[in-house]
This record gives C-alpha cells, sequence and structure tokens, in this order.
C-alpha cells in the first residue's frame, strides 16, 4: 500500500511535466495544424533559463576569506551576499522560482521568434516536412545550448526550505516510510496551477474563445474576418512559455542537460497521441495516466515478472491505442487527418 | 529533364558503377579518398538508398528506421561469433533478421498514415534501443556493445578449419579469406550498394514503383481502383527495412561491434536528412544525401580551436578570436549545430534537395542556350 | 433481374435516418439516374455501394454476388468503378501513368509483387492506355502532370481511369458539378459515346439537362427514400417530383 502509494506521487510529478508540455504541442496541433518536433527543446531552454538565472545571481568575486587565518587565503563571493547579505543569501537560494520571472518574458520571445521566423511558413506544407524542420530546429537550439552551458547535467538544487522530503505516509496514516521530496509537490501544484491558468485563459477571455473555435474549425474561424494569424502566434508563444514553465520547475528533480528536451518529446508526443490529437483534456489526462503507469511499471514487483516493461510501458500503451482508438483516448473526428 | 528510357537507364547505371568503383581516385583531392570513410559512403548509401524507397515512393515518413540498422548489425556480430567470421552469412541473415521485425513493425505501423504513421514506427525504434540497453543486455551487450571474443564458437570455421591458428587473436571478417578491412572492404560495400540501386532502379520503374507512387499521391483513388495498398505499402517498408538491415550488417563487416547508440531516434532522423538533402523521390540523390553529409561529419568533427586559428591566421589577432569563436561553433563537437542547421535551410529553401538544385541550375544553363526558342514559344499562346 | 439489385437499405448516423428501406434494380445496359433535393440521401447511397459505408440492414446484390462487407478495391475488381464529385486522380503522375495503373489492377488483381519489369515497357497495357486516353482527347497531354489539368479534363480524365478497367457498372456522381455548359456538353457527348459499350451506369445529378440527355431510367429520392421510378417523360410530370423538389436549390 505504501509503495503504491509513493509511485502514485512519483508518477503525479512526472506526469505533470508530460502533460505540460504535452498541453503546448497539442494546442499548436489543434490551432496551427503544425506538428512541433522543437517542443522538446522549448522544454530544455525554460530549464537552462533557471541555469541562467542561478549563474546570473551567483555572479561573483574573489574576496579575502576571513575565517582562515594563517594566511591569504581567497573565496568567491557573490555580488548580491557582498551587497544585500543575508537577503542576498536568500535570494540565491529561490533561483529556480525566480528564474520564473526571466522565462516567461524569454520563452514568450523565443516562441514568438520561432513562430514568426520559421513555423508560419510551414502552415500549408506537408506534416512530413513540418516536422523535418522542427526536428532541424530542435538539433540547433540544443547544440547552442550544448555550446554555451556544455555537455555535463548542471545540478539546480531547489531552495533550502524544500529541500528535505515530506512524511506524507504518517499524514495519510500509513506509518512513516511514505516519504516525498517537498519540491515534488511544489511541482505537482505547480503543474496544476499552470494548468489551470491554461484552461481559464482558454475558457474565460475572447481570445481564448477564438483559439478554441479556432480548433474545432480553423477554416470558418478565418472566415469570419478574425485575424487568425496573429492569434497563432500568440498561441505559439503562450505555447513555449507552458513548456519553457515546466522546464524551469523541473530543473531540481532531474538535473538538466542539453539533451533532455528530445527525450521528453518522445515521450510528449506519445503522450499527445493517446490523449487525442489536438485535445487539451485528452493532453493533460494522458500525461497524468502515462506518467503514473511508468511509475507503476518500474516498481520491483511488476519488473521481476514482466522485466524490462518500465521502459517500454509508454510506447506499448501508445502502440495499442493508436490501434484500437486511432484518435487517441479524447480525439476529435479530422484532426490530423489528411 | 532526362526521360527514363532503358537506355538512358543503362548509361545512368553504369556511370553510377564506374563513379562509385572510382572513388578512391577522385576523392583523394579533397582527402577523402580513405577506406574508413569510403566504406561509410557505401553503407550509409545503402541505407539511403532503402529509406528513399520507403519515404521517397510511398511517402511514409519512418522514424524509426535505426531500429533496422541496430538489427542488422547486432545479427551480423552474433553471425561472426557463432557460426563463421565469413560475411557472407553475416550479410545474409543480417537482411533476413531486419526484414522478419520489419514484416513485423510495418504490419503494425502501416494500420496508420500520416504524422500516426511516423510516431508509430519512432515508438517501436525507442522500444527497441531501450529494450537493448536494458533487459537484453545478454543479447546486446547493453552500453559495453556486442563485441568479439576470442573464446567464440564460430563453429563453421572450426568445422572446416579455416580458422586461424589459435593465439593469433580474434581473425579478422572476410570473404572467402579475402580479409575485409581497408580498401577490400570498400568494395566489397561498394559492390553491394552498386546492386542496391540498381535494384532500386528496377523497383522505381516497376509496375510495382508505380503503385507505391500511387499511394503516395492517393489512397482514395487507388482503393476505387481495385488495389489494396497495405500489401503495397508493407512490401516496401520490409524492402527498405532489409536495405537498413545489409548496411547495419555492413557496418558490423568492416568494423565487427554494435551497440545500441545505432538505434537511437536521432540515427533514424540523419537517414531522413541524408535522403532529403539529396533529394527525396529520386535514384542519386540519396547517394549524393549520404556522401555529402558523412564527408562534412568527417571534415567538421576533425577541425578543433588550434586547427581554426591556422586557417585564420591570416586576419589581425583580434578579429581572429571571434571569428574562431563564431566558426567554432559550428565545427569539431559543434557538428551537429551544423548539420540541424542544414536540416532547417534544406526544408525551407530545398525541399527536393540538392537533386533539385541541380535540376534549376541545368535548366538557367540551358535557358541560357535556347533563349530564342523560348521567347518565341512564349509568345504563341498569347497570339 | 437487374445486375445491381438493392433491397432495403437503411443507414442512420446517430439519430438521422438517412437512408430509409431504399429499394433499386438497375437494368444490365440501362443509364439509370438518381435524382433528388439536396440531403436526400444519394450521396450515402452511393457511398453504401462502394463500401465507404456499410447499410445498417438490407442487401446490395451486384451481378449475382453481395457487396456488403467487401472493401473498396473488393468491389472495384467485383466490376464497379466511380467517378467523384470532385476529381480523384493521382495528382502528381503524369496522365499516361494515371491510365495506366488502373490497366495494371484490371489485369493483376489487387496486389502483385511485379517490381522487376518495366512499366513503360509493359507494351499491352501501355497500348491499352493510350488508347484510352485518346477515346478522351487527352492524348496530347499524355506526358502532363495529372495535377496541372483544368477540372474538365481531370473529370475526363478520371473517367477514363474507369472505362479503361472494363466495369460491368459505373457510378458517376455528378460527372458535371461546376462545370461550364460547354464543358458539360463535352461530357455528354462523351458519356453518349461510351454509352455504346454497353457499360451499366448509374448517374447521380442535379442537372436536369444532363439527366434527361442521357438517362434511360430515373428514379428520384427525398428524405432518404426512392419516392418514384419510370422513365424520363413520365418522371418530369410526376406531381410528387415536383413536390420534393419545391423548393429546392436546383430546379
Amino acid at each position: 500500500m505504501d509503495a503504491l502509494v509513493l509511485q502514485l506521487l512519483n508518477g503525479l510529478d512526472k506526469g505533470g511535466a508530460y502533460a505540460l508540455i504535452a498541453l503546448g504541442l497539442t494546442l499548436i496541433f489543434g490551432t496551427l495544424g503544425v506538428v512541433n518536433f522543437a517542443h522538446g527543446a522549448l522544454f530544455m531552454l525554460g530549464a537552462f533559463c533557471a541555469v541562467a538565472m542561478k549563474q546570473l545571481l551567483t555572479l561573483s568575486k574573489l574576496v579575502k576569506d576571513e575565517s582562515i587565518t594563517f594566511f591569504d587565503a581567497f573565496k568567491e563571493e557573490p555580488y548580491l551576499k557582498i551587497w544585500f547579505g543575508d537577503t542576498g543569501a536568500i535570494i540565491i537560494d529561490y533561483a529556480v522560482p525566480i528564474s520564473i520571472l526571466l522565462a516567461i518574458p524569454v520563452m514568450l520571445l523565443i516562441g514568438l521568434a520561432l513562430e514568426r521566423g520559421l513555423i508560419r511558413f510551414f502552415y500549408k506544407r506537408t506534416h512530413a516536412e513540418q516536422i523535418l524542420v522542427t526536428f532541424g530546429m530542435a538539433i540547433v537550439l540544443q547544440e547552442i545550448v550544448k555550446a554555451m552551458f556544455g555537455a555535463n547535467p548542471v545540478p539546480m538544487p531547489p531552495p533550502e526550505i524544500f529541500a528535505g522530503s515530506a512524511d506524507i505516509g504518517s499524514f495519510l496514516g500509513l506509518g512513516n516510510s511514505v516519504v516525498y521530496p517537498w519540491w515534488r509537490l511544489v511541482y505537482l501544484g505547480f503543474a496544476g496551477i499552470v494548468i489551470a491558468g491554461v484552461f481559464s485563459f482558454l475558457q474565460f477571455t475572447t481570445f481564448g474563445m477564438v483559439v478554441r473555435a479556432g480548433m474545432q474549425d480553423r477554416e470558418t474561424v478565418g472566415l469570419l474576418g478574425i485575424d487568425i494569424e496573429r492569434r497563432f502566434t500568440i498561441v505559439f508563444g503562450l505555447a513555449a512559455v507552458v513548456s519553457g514553465l515546466a522546464g524551469v520547475m523541473y530543473t531540481p528533480i532531474v538535473p538538466p542537460d542539453y539533451h533532455m528536451g528530445m527525450d521528453f518529446l518522445v515521450l510528449s508526443f506519445v503522450v499527445v497521441v493517446v490523449g487525442g490529437m489536438g485535445s487539451l483534456t485528452g493532453a493533460v489526462a494522458a500525461g497524468f495516466l502515462l506518467g503514473i503507469l511508468q511509475s507503476f511499471a518500474s516498481m520491483n514487483e511488476i519488473t521481476s515478472i514482466l522485466p524490462g516493461i518500465d521502459q517500454i510501458i509508454i510506447f506499448l500503451v501508445a502502440v495499442v491505442i493508436l490501434l484500437v482508438r486511432p484518435r487517441g483516448l479524447m480525439g476529435r473526428k479530422g484532426v490530423m487527418e489528411s | 529533364m532526362i526521360t527514363a528510357t532503358p537506355r538512358n537507364d543503362l548509361l545512368l547505371m553504369v556511370f553510377f558503377a564506374i563513379a562509385i568503383l572510382t572513388m578512391p581516385i577522385w576523392l583523394s583531392p579533397i582527402g577523402a579518398a580513405y577506406p574508413d570513410l569510403l566504406q561509410r559512403f557505401a553503407i550509409y548509401g545503402i541505407f539511403a538508398i532503402g529509406f528513399n524507397l520507403l519515404f521517397g515512393l510511398t511517402g511514409y515518413l519512418s522514424f524509426g528506421h535505426a531500429a533496422f540498422l541496430g538489427v542488422g548489425s547486432y545479427t551480423a556480430v552474433w553471425s561472426f561469433k557463432l557460426l563463421s567470421m565469413s560475411v557472407v552469412p553475416a550479410v545474409l541473415f543480417g537482411v533476413i533478421t531486419s526484414g522478419l521485425f520489419a514484416v513485423v513493425i510495418g504490419y503494425i505501423s502501416l494500420r496508420r498514415s500520416g504524422i500516426y504513421f511516423s510516431i508509430l514506427t519512432l515508438a517501436f525504434a525507442q522500444m527497441s534501443y531501450n529494450l537493448a540497453y536494458s533487459v537484453l543486455t545478454p543479447i546486446t551487450n547493453g552500453e559495453t556493445g556486442l563485441q568479439l571474443a576470442q573464446e567464440d564458437p564460430r563453429v563453421f570455421d572450426n568445422l572446416f578449419g579455416t580458422a586461424m591458428e589459435s593465439g593469433s587473436g580474434i581473425p579478422p571478417t572476410n570473404l572467402f579469406g579475402l580479409e575485409m578491412s581497408g580498401y577490400s572492404g570498400f568494395y566489397f560495400c561498394a559492390v553491394l550498394m552498386i546492386i542496391g540501386f540498381y535494384i532500386s532502379m528496377r523497383i522505381t520503374r516497376s509496375p510495382f514503383g508505380m503503385m507505391l507512387k500511387a499511394v503516395k499521391s492517393n489512397q482514395n483513388r487507388m482503393s476505387y481502383t481495385g488495389l489494396n495498398t497495405r500489401p503495397y505499402t508493407l512490401a516496401a517498408f520490409v524492402i527498405s527495412g532489409m536495405y537498413a538491415g545489409l548496411a547495419g550488417s555492413l557496418l558490423a563487416v568492416t568494423d565487427p561491434l554494435a551497440g545500441a547508440e545505432r538505434m537511437q531516434w536521432t540515427a533514424s532522423g540523419e537517414v531522413v536528412l541524408m535522403t532529403i538533402l539529396g533529394g527525396v523521390g529520386t535514384l542519386m540523390g540519396p547517394v549524393i544525401g549520404a556522401g555529402v553529409i558523412k564527408y562534412f561529419e568527417n571534415i567538421f568533427s576533425a577541425f578543433n580551436d588550434d586547427a581554426l586559428h591556422e586557417i585564420f591566421s591570416f586576419l589581425p589577432d583580434v578579429l581572429q578570436d571571434g571569428v574562431v569563436a563564431v566558426v567554432g561553433l559550428f565545427v569539431g563537437e559543434g557538428w551537429h549545430l551544423t548539420l540541424g542547421a542544414l536540416f532547417v535551410i534544406v526544408v525551407v529553401f530545398l525541399p527536393g534537395g540538392i537533386m533539385e538544385g541541380i535540376g534549376r541550375l541545368s535548366r538557367v544553363f540551358s535557358q541560357k542556350k535556347t533563349i530564342e526558342p523560348t521567347v518565341k514559344t512564349r509568345a504563341q499562346p498569347g497570339e | 433481374m437487374g445486375i445491381l439489385e438493392v433491397r432495403d437499405v437503411n443507414k442512420s448516423f446517430g439519430g438521422l435516418q438517412a437512408l430509409n428501406n431504399v429499394q433499386l434494380n438497375v437494368e444490365e445496359g440501362s443509364v439509370h439516374a438518381i435524382i433528388g433535393p439536396n440531403g436526400a440521401g444519394k450521396s450515402t447511397f452511393l457511398n453504401c455501394l462502394v463500401g465507404r459505408l456499410t447499410p445498417d440492414t438490407g442487401s446490395v446484390t451486384f451481378n449475382g454476388g453481395s457487396l456488403l462487407g467487401i472493401t473498396p478495391h473488393e468491389i472495384n475488381q467485383a466490376g464497379v468503378a466511380r467517378v467523384f464529385q470532385t476529381p480523384e486522380i493521382f495528382g502528381d503522375l503524369s496522365l499516361l501513368d494515371n491510365v495506366i495503373i488502373p490497366t495494371f489492377a484490371t489485369r493483376d488483381g489487387s496486389f502483385t509483387l511485379n517490381a522487376w519489369k518495366r512499366a513503360d515497357q509493359d507494351w499491352e497495357v501501355r497500348e491499352k492506355a493510350e488508347h484510352m486516353l485518346e477515346d478522351v482527347g487527352l492524348i496530347e497531354k499524355k506526358d502532363a502532370i495529372a495535377g496541372s489539368l483544368s477540372r474538365g479534363d481531370k473529370r475526363r480524365l478520371e473517367l477514363a481511369m474507369c472505362l479503361v478497367q472494363n466495369p460491368k457498372l459505373l457510378l458517376l456522381d455528378e460527372p458535371t458539378a461546376g462545370m461550364s455548359r460547354a464543358d458539360t456538353n463535352n461530357t455528354i457527348d462523351l458519356l453518349k459515346r461510351i454509352g455504346k459499350r454497353g457499360i451499366t451506369k448509374i448517374i447521380i445529378e442535379h442537372d436536369m439537362h444532363v439527366v434527361f440527355s442521357l438517362a434511360n431510367k430515373v428514379s428520384v429520392m427525398a428524405q432518404g427514400t426512392v419516392i418514384a421510378e419510370g422513365l424520363p417523360e413520365d418522371i418530369k410530370g410526376d406531381p410528387r417530383v415536383q413536390e420534393a423538389y419545391l423548393g429546392g436549390a436546383h430546379l
């Protein structure tokens, strides 16, 4: 029982990341009709926004280390600490959440630039060509990051206060064997908030209404004289921000490296397909579902019966779903079927 | 435009064979005429020719072809280990095994088309890759990769006494005693590529090939014309998978080890790039694309900062550092950046690849020569 | 006994009864027109004949065998060819290839792994295809890419692709929709000319001019069922037909 709860929780935060990336992917599918293979790279860029922020905040100069009195020793002291003392230290400690402030404008800009500079020329081209060009773009983005930040994973600690683990077991009355890192709970909550934010934006704003109408029937919306192109651009920017934020907050869970985007992309695509192309709720549901499934499949009890199942469970589910329900769990007719 | 008459095809074939076999001569001025690179030209040429038979003719974009490459390699190495160091069974089994894999994967994946097909193939390739790294370690030797060992059984070699005397290390791969390394290895791969090219030409010109083009053009019309699309696409998928298996086993022939990274989806992406860079659906394109990419990969990844400083030494120091820093992004470790950028540029500006580029150039030239008749024919419709 | 017999065919989508006990009997060698206002179920009916849709109940018997439960390509192999409302052709192949493909399909069946011989050297097939193109007046353009043709030419090409198969039954879905008067007349002439080969035809049409120039029997559909059937002259005067069409957009 304890193990099950733990796996459920593990699955939820992985699922949260899948859901956030898949949400952006499916939004882009549904509105722009573009298959974006560069979406994982956007997730990765978000993560590296956090890395950049951390580096920025910890810009240091060498100062004399007063604690060593035998000889002149020097240590690196961040400017923030020198200027603001303890407040500065706290700011550095909170580098990851603070990065959100950087990530939003940066990801929005990157998204807009990508859409205006590249994607918009591919609305009328075949899906194969869209896949190819965005695949190329993904490689470019990840190689740039590799050149700037190196090939090794960059450890990103969460703020001190979230560093420990929550004793969920006793909270639920299961004994104290279910411990769960605080940051993962934060991530789960954050994913929930972003998903709720995106849904309410689409549900309650005029802009969102047009976008939803566009997902139902793009041509008709275009015929209504609504400047659909401009909205496409914004949707793409929004999707970039969503997956970027997913990336920022994921950094304390898995240290980011330049190819993390590719790994997540393949899985997110599977998530989108399982959920149904162009279905927002489908993407979220499938994201959590597959995250949990993957987490359960990696339990010892399961892998001892079916070795390797944890490695392939998601793909296996995708294959079965595509064959049994070609449109995915919640897919609509006519999306991406030309 | 050159029409595809049997005579022209024969000429193309002869020209192609000569061009491939003389590569060691005409590639030496650009420093590409050493066996290791030439072997890769031929092997990836085969891979791309096969991929193009599927993608170019039917339009089905597989993102999992590297899986067949990997299967071919593993099978070949196992053939070396268990049966014989002769390349004949290795290549044969490599092709057959990957063909069988292709039957299974193709049968399932081809139930869907378009992007769904791409994702299904991708899913299968990722599954193979993940399994090769984990559960299948007894077969694939996991991260280390599958290698030959002194104490491998090599049943046939021992049976017929063709095995070398013990103590002389692991015997080399051979074709009836001819060692498959260096130039002989290249010629072996080159001959197989020429055969592969010939087969792909026959297929393209055949009624079967015409049906595959019909699949790409209009599946709906095809079924209302009384044609069953499923077996056509499956046949194309399997043939294409066998080409990949051949390429994979040749990789093992020239360098007898196999690792799971050959099955990674970036490897699948590479063959897609080769094909579109050269020209999707053309006969020569994939070969040219494979050659260009393997050549530049070789050149570009060999550069380092020191070499760059040497090249740009004619510039003033300040400028030199800047230029080296920028160019340095694209070479050496950064070769993949060039590859990605190339990908984007080709798809945006030259969707027909190098072959289309050549076509455009030759049209420009031929128009200059025949400028007067062109004007005349243009004037006619207006009269 | 007709070549095509449709008995009690029903088809509904959700709550909508698209076809309601449709009966149809098509005589061999006849040109049978199906007319009716928009939404009468004509296209649904046609789709049930070629295997695109499966009727909920009823039977469709063609030449003694059932057409239900078999795939479109099997239906074609049984001898039914179809011309679509928007021409379905192989847009990026040459005209000649467009006609050669159905010729192969008729001769070699739904799948043959004929991967070694050259398609353009199969003289039997090629001559047949070129003959057909000549018949429909497209032979000069045989090397052009089919997608570049005008709409009228595309339609003629599609017709050639169907005729070269020597079908026993040819289904024409609004063969003159969206055509100019001149093009329409050309198409009528063409259909009359090929009519001499004795191929049974079912024509779905809005244009009464076309119907009365070609058909020797007319069925009128309204609200998913056949409300009248008879010779063209009789149908013209039938009050039920006029009622069904009242307010219809095409008369």
